[in-house]
C-alpha cells in the first residue's frame, strides 16, 4: 500500500524544491533530501516508493525547474493528483514519467490514508472504495506510450502527432 | 492528427495564433496541438547541467542550429561554490565545442541580453528555460518558459509542441498617474486575473502607444505569474520607431479574434500595487500596507531582477534617492540587470546617485531573487524587492518576508526604512 501526502492549494515549485538546493548548488547526489523542505520538513525522509501526494488547485505553480519534480521522482513518488497543474509543471511531471492526474481528491482522502494506484489504469483503491482518476490528454498517450517524450523523439527523429 | 489542411473558413486569429500558424504548418486555432520551428532556444546555468546531459546522453544529439541556442551565466553569477563553478565551467565548454552563443558571468540576465542583443524578435519564438521567458512578449515574440527535457528537444529538433493556448484580451484605457509604473500595472493585471487565471492561457495585451520596451518587458515578464503560457503586447510606440525591428503585419491579432476573457484597465485610476507574503497575487493598494504596517522595520530592499533592473528602473528609484540617505538599519541592493544598463546607469550619473544614497550595488544577473547569493534573508527579515515571486523560502529563510513592489516604491521605502511612497519622503521633488 501507498501512503497519501496531502498538501493544499498553490503548491509552488519553491515549496517543492527551494532554488538555493537546486542540483548545481546542493550537488547532485543530495538535492532530492531537500523536497518540500520548509513546509513538510519530514517529507524527504519518510516517503516511500509509490507514495501518492494530492493536492488542491495550481499544483506546481512558479518556476520551470525541472530539478523539482526530478527531486520526487529521485524519491520515487508514486503519482500526483490535483484539480490542476501549473502547465510548466505539468510538462516537466510528464517529461519525466511522473504520473500526473487532474481529478481533486483532497475532500475524499486524508493525509496518511493508504491507498493504492494503478499507474496504467489510473484505477486509485482506497478504504472506502475506488476511484477513476482521468487518463492523460491524448496528444500525450502517444509519447507515453514509447515510455517518454525524449524515447518517442530519439526512436522517431520527430514529436508525437508530427507528419513522419 | 496534425493533417496540413487549413481551415477552409478562416476565423480571425489572436496574436498567439498568428504567430504559432506562422512558424507552424498550417493554420491553428485555440486547442489545437501545433509543432512549430523555434527561433531562439535559451538556456540558464541553473540548468546547463541537466540540458547537456539531455542532448548527450539521452538524445544523442548536437544542437540542430547552434546559433539559434544561447547559454546565459546569470541565476549564481559569479559562482558562489565550487559545485556551482563546476556547473558553469562544463556550460562554458559545451558551448565552445557545439558553437552556441554563451554569454558570460556579468553580462547579465537572460531575458534582458537577449532582448538587447536582438535574439528576441517581433513574431519570433523564444523558449527559454526559464519561467519569465514569458518576457519576449514585450516585442511580439511568443515566449515561453520550459524544463530542461523541453528545451533540450528544442535545441537538438529546431521545434518544439504545443497546444495553441486559448487568449485573455487586456486592455488599457487612460494614462498612468506620476509614480505609478508599469509594475503597478502587472500586479494589478495578475490580482484580477489570479495566480491560475490564465494557466495555459496567452495573455493579449493592447497598450497602443503606451509603454517602453523595458515596461512592456515587465508587462509581459509578470504574465507567468497569472498562469500563462505567453504574454502578448501588440506592437506600439518605440516598438515601431526605437529599435529597428521588422515588424511583419500579420503578427497583428485580427479585429473579431476569439478571446476567454476580457478585461479592461484604467490606468488614470490605478495606484501604487505591492504583493504581500506569500503569493504574488496576494495584491493591495501601497497605501493601505504602509498603515498596515507603519510599525514594521524593512530590512532589505532589492532593487533589480528580469522584472525591475532596467534603466527606466534605476532611474525611478535615482530620482527619489537622490541628495538623501538610505535608512539607518535598512540595506538597499541594487543589480542592474545587465552590463549595458550598468554602462547606460554608470554614464548618465544614476549609479553614482544611488551609490552616495547608501546603495550596494551588485554585479549584473538575477542576484538574491531565488535566495542562492547576494543577499539572502535571515528569519523574521523583512524585504523589498522589484522582483516577481514573494513565495515561502524564496529569497532565504522561510520565515523571511518578501512584499513585491515598483522601483519607486522600494525606493521610498529604503529612505524610510519601512514602507512608503515616493510622496512620503521629505522635500521629494525639491531637489533637482
Amino acid at each position: 500500500m501507498a501512503r497519501i501526502w496531502k498538501f493544499g492549494d498553490s503548491v509552488n515549485t519553491d515549496d517543492i524544491l527551494p532554488g538555493k538546493f537546486a542540483p548545481f548548488m546542493a550537488g547532485e547526489d543530495v538535492f532530492q533530501t531537500f523536497a518540500f523542505h520548509y513546509i513538510r520538513p519530514e517529507f524527504a525522509a519518510s516517503v516511500r516508493p509509490g507514495d501518492v501526494l494530492i493536492g488542491g488547485r495550481n499544483w506546481g505553480l512558479g518556476s520551470s525547474r525541472e530539478y523539482a519534480p526530478q527531486a520526487l521522482k529521485k524519491l520515487q513518488v508514486g503519482g500526483i493528483v490535483a484539480p490542476s497543474f501549473a502547465r510548466i509543471h505539468y510538462r516537466n511531471l510528464l517529461n519525466l514519467g511522473i504520473p500526473a492526474f487532474e481529478f481533486d481528491l483532497t475532500g475524499l482522502l486524508e493525509d496518511g490514508a493508504e491507498v493504492s494506484l494503478d499507474v496504467q489504469t489510473g484505477v486509485l483503491t482506497h478504504a472506502g472504495g475506488t476511484v477513476q482518476l482521468p487518463p492523460p490528454p491524448e496528444f500525450l498517450r502517444e509519447a507515453l506510450a514509447e515510455g517518454s517524450i525524449l524515447a518517442f523523439f530519439k526512436k522517431h527523429g520527430r514529436f508525437p502527432g508530427e507528419p513522419a | 492528427m496534425m493533417g496540413r489542411m487549413t481551415n477552409p473558413t478562416p476565423r480571425p486569429q489572436t496574436m498567439a495564433e498568428k504567430i504559432l500558424s506562422r512558424r507552424g504548418t498550417h493554420t491553428v486555432y485555440a486547442g489545437d496541438l501545433a509543432v512549430v520551428e523555434v527561433d531562439q532556444v535559451m538556456v540558464v546555468d541553473s540548468i546547463a547541467q541537466s540540458f547537456i546531459q539531455r542532448m548527450q546522453q539521452d538524445l544523442g544529439a548536437t544542437p540542430k542550429y547552434p546559433e539559434r541556442v544561447s547559454i546565459v551565466i546569470d541565476h549564481v553569477a559569479p559562482a558562489s561554490t565550487v559545485s556551482v563553478a563546476q556547473a558553469q565551467k562544463e556550460a562554458r565548454e559545451y558551448a565552445a565545442q557545439t558553437g552556441v552563443r554563451l554569454f558570460d558571468v556579468g553580462r547579465g540576465i537572460c531575458h534582458q541580453v537577449l532582448m538587447e542583443e536582438g535574439l528576441a524578435r517581433p513574431g519570433w519564438i523564444v523558449l527559454g528555460s526559464d519561467s519569465h521567458s514569458t518576457t519576449y512578449g514585450a516585442v511580439a515574440a511568443f515566449g515561453s518558459g520550459m524544463g530542461a527535457t523541453d528545451i533540450a528537444l528544442a535545441a537538438a529538433s529546431g521545434k518544439t509542441w504545443l497546444k495553441v493556448p486559448d487568449s485573455v484580451k487586456v486592455t488599457f484605457a487612460g494614462d498612468l498617474r506620476p509614480g505609478v509604473t508599469a509594475k503597478d500595472v502587472a500586479l494589478e493585471m495578475i490580482r484580477r486575473l489570479g495566480a491560475d487565471g490564465a494557466t495555459y492561457q496567452s495573455i493579449e495585451m493592447h497598450a497602443g502607444d503606451r509603454f517602453t520596451r523595458g515596461e512592456r518587458m515587465t508587462l509581459a515578464n509578470l504574465c507567468v505569474e497569472a498562469g500563462a503560457k505567453a504574454g502578448l503586447v501588440v506592437p506600439g510606440g518605440e516598438i515601431l520607431t526605437a529599435y529597428g525591428y521588422d515588424i511583419p503585419e500579420w503578427v497583428y491579432p485580427d479585429e473579431g479574434a476569439t478571446y476567454v476573457q476580457s478585461i479592461e484597465i484604467d490606468l488614470g485610476t490605478l495606484n501604487p500595487r505591492m504583493s504581500a507574503p506569500s503569493e504574488v497575487d496576494n495584491v493591495f493598494d501601497v497605501a493601505q500596507l504602509r498603515e498596515d504596517l507603519r510599525d514594521v522595520h524593512v530590512d532589505q530592499v532589492f532593487i533589480g531582477t528580469c522584472t525591475n533592473g532596467r534603466i527606466e528602473d534605476l532611474h525611478a528609484a535615482a530620482n527619489v534617492l537622490r541628495g538623501r540617505r538610505v535608512a539607518p538599519g535598512t540595506r538597499l541592493l541594487v543589480i542592474p540587470a545587465s552590463s549595458q544598463v550598468m554602462e547606460d546607469a554608470m554614464a548618465d550619473g544614476t549609479l553614482l546617485t544611488l551609490q552616495r544614497a547608501g546603495a550596494v550595488l551588485g554585479t549584473p544577473g538575477c542576484g538574491p531573487c531565488m535566495g542562492r547569493h547576494q543577499g539572502v534573508l535571515a528569519p523574521g527579515e523583512v524585504c523589498v524587492s522589484t522582483s516577481n515571486r514573494n513565495f515561502i523560502g524564496r529569497m532565504g529563510d522561510k520565515d523571511a518576508r518578501i512584499y513585491l513592489a515598483s522601483p519607486a516604491v522600494a525606493a521610498a521605502t529604503a529612505v524610510m526604512g519601512r514602507v512608503a511612497l515616493p510622496e512620503d519622503v521629505p522635500g521629494q521633488g525639491e531637489v533637482a
